[in-house]
């Protein structure tokens, strides 16, 4: 039996500080929930435990938030993770305005300041 | 469908003030002012007011807050947040709290001062953990998204968001109190600065002061308070998600639902609605409101909105004041298009009237596409 989900935010964040990406599954329905909450969507099922997210995803949309200089544009993701949720991120790597629909990604934990941060990048061979 | 009072209440009062730049006012003030001007056009004082619902921007019990002002005891209060759209719930709260005797006269009202205090859209939403490391500008970026999105299923093009920010525009000025009237262009919109690709600076709404009020009594004293009051035949909400990552699919929103209820609430067809308010808050809402109204097929937006036909003299006229792009956008537009509706039905919009104005179908966002409501307004004729 994997960890449980009690802490969803707090849990979340120290397994990124620790370099996994993790996913709550619930037990039940085998069914993968993003963002992390203490319960499955619509059914209330309380046996969400985490899971290793594979890291692969596909770009559902994207766009660039453009800066005045000498502050620069960057990317603004939506992702959709070959588990089945949908997240927000930020494709690095390439230039934002690169990113484009449909564009398969891989995960990868950068940081934020202080916190860790979940971004992707192209996959290989895309 | 359900039990919706049709036309048990109507709006005999609608006003704005200070639509655009009001310096020196809190919110409240400026909501009150808009709030006397509707009440006067009924011919009431603040004290014949037992069912009051608002929403100040920074207030979270505005509710107490105005009443308080007005030195009012209101037997029903409300000031329910679904952002833009709040202000079509209360309609619908109102109408049944009318329907059911529960007050007499209700007052909705909304004011801020957004420009004039802050000079930026003030936003009460907090960004979540895991969306807020990726800085996405918000409310921009959700709608940036969705536009993009559209733009790659439907093949919808810059230059059809343009022409949603041309109309308005076309409307606006025809109406004195709007706040951008010069004209503009199709290439002017395109040339304006990029804010979240696709959306430049002319594909955003406005950032200005402003407040609005309506008064609604129940149908019975409708007459007697007002020339050419708007019946309230349908209104209806629905809520899809909060942030834009939780939204199911970017090209459709709950709207939908929202809008078919409301229709069959009111038992009018698409094809009867003679005027369209909707909270324009970007160009892209325009085109996936009328989508999913069923104006046109899902996708086909863009090709409806092309060159002209949403404008003055178009096939479907639609935000008659200039919206929220080019009249007014105070923080939540929600009460504006009600006001404009009322006013088509009054016979009353001057140089921008729809001649035989009579149905008119409201539309309230809130969020980011998440939260929609709809709502029908009819003249006496519609009843």
């Amino acid at each position: 039996m994997g960890i449980p989900v009690t802490h969803p935010e707090k849990q979340y964040l120290e397994f990124l500080a620790q370099g996994q990406f993790m996913l709550p599954r619930s037990r039940s329905s085998g069914r993968h929930v993003f963002y992390p909450r203490i319960a499955e969507p619509q059914t209330g099922a309380m046996d969400l435990e985490w899971v290793a997210a594979s890291g692969r995803g596909t770009v559902y949309s994207t766009t660039v938030i453009r800066q005045r200089p000498p502050a620069t544009s960057y990317n603004v993701a939506l992702i959709d993770l070959e588990e089945g949720p949908r997240m927000m991120a930020r494709v690095d790597g390439i230039p934002p305005e690169a990113v484009h629909i449909g564009m398969a990604v891989a995960a990868m934990i950068t940081r934020d300041g202080e916190q860790p941060l979940l971004v992707f990048t192209p996959a290989e061979g895309a | 469908m359900d039990a919706f009072p049709r036309a048990g209440a109507a709006i005999v009062g609608a006003a704005t003030y200070g639509i655009g730049e009001a310096p020196g006012f809190d919110s409240i003030d400026l909501a009150a002012h808009a709030a006397l001007r509707a009440l006067a056009a009924a011919g009431l004082q603040p004290k014949d007011v037992d069912g009051l619902f608002v929403g100040l921007p920074q207030d979270y019990l505005s509710g107490l807050s105005m009443s308080e002002y007005f030195g009012i005891r209101p037997k029903v209060t409300d000031n329910n947040r679904t952002g833009g759209s709040a202000f079509m719930t209360h309609v619908m709260w109102a109408s049944l709290a009318l329907a059911a005797g529960q007050c007499d006269v209700a007052l909705i009202c909304y004011g801020s001062n957004q420009r004039s205090n802050a000079g930026k859209l003030v936003s009460s939403m907090k960004q979540p953990y895991f969306e807020g490391g990726y800085r996405p500008v918000m409310p921009v970026a959700a709608y940036a998204l969705a536009a993009a999105r559209h733009m790659h299923q439907f093949g919808t093009t810059r230059e059809q968001l343009a022409d949603v920010a041309v109309a308005a525009r076309g409307w606006a000025a025809l109406n004195p109190e709007a706040f951008l009237r010069d004209p503009l262009s199709r290439d002017q919109v395109l040339a304006s600065r990029m804010v979240a690709d696709p959306l430049s600076v002319r594909d955003c709404c406005l950032v200005t002061d402003g407040a609005a009020a309506m008064v609604m009594v129940r149908a019975d004293r409708a007459r007697d308070l007002a020339a050419r009051p708007a019946y309230v035949l349908g209104a209806a909400a629905a809520t899809d998600h909060m942030n834009i990552s939780a939204m199911p699919d970017l090209t459709v929103t709950a709207a939908a639902e929202s809008s078919r209820r409301a229709l069959a609430q009111a038992r009018v067809d698409l094809e009867e609605i003679d005027n369209v308010q909707l909270y324009d808050a970007f160009t892209i809402n325009t085109i996936l409101f009328l989508e999913d109204f069923g104006f046109c097929p899902k996708g086909e937006g863009g090709r409806f909105v092309q060159e002209g036909a949403i404008g003055p003299g178009g096939r479907l006229p639609v935000n008659t004041n200039g919206g929220g792009l080019s009249c007014v956008h105070p923080g939540m537009y929600g009460m504006f298009p009600m006001v404009e509706a009322a006013t088509q039905i009054a016979g009353q919009a001057g140089a921008r009237q729809v001649p035989g104005a009579k149905l008119a179908l409201c539309h309230g966002n809130g969020g980011v596409l998440s939260s929609q409501a709809s709502v029908i307004l009819g003249a006496v004729e519609t009843v």
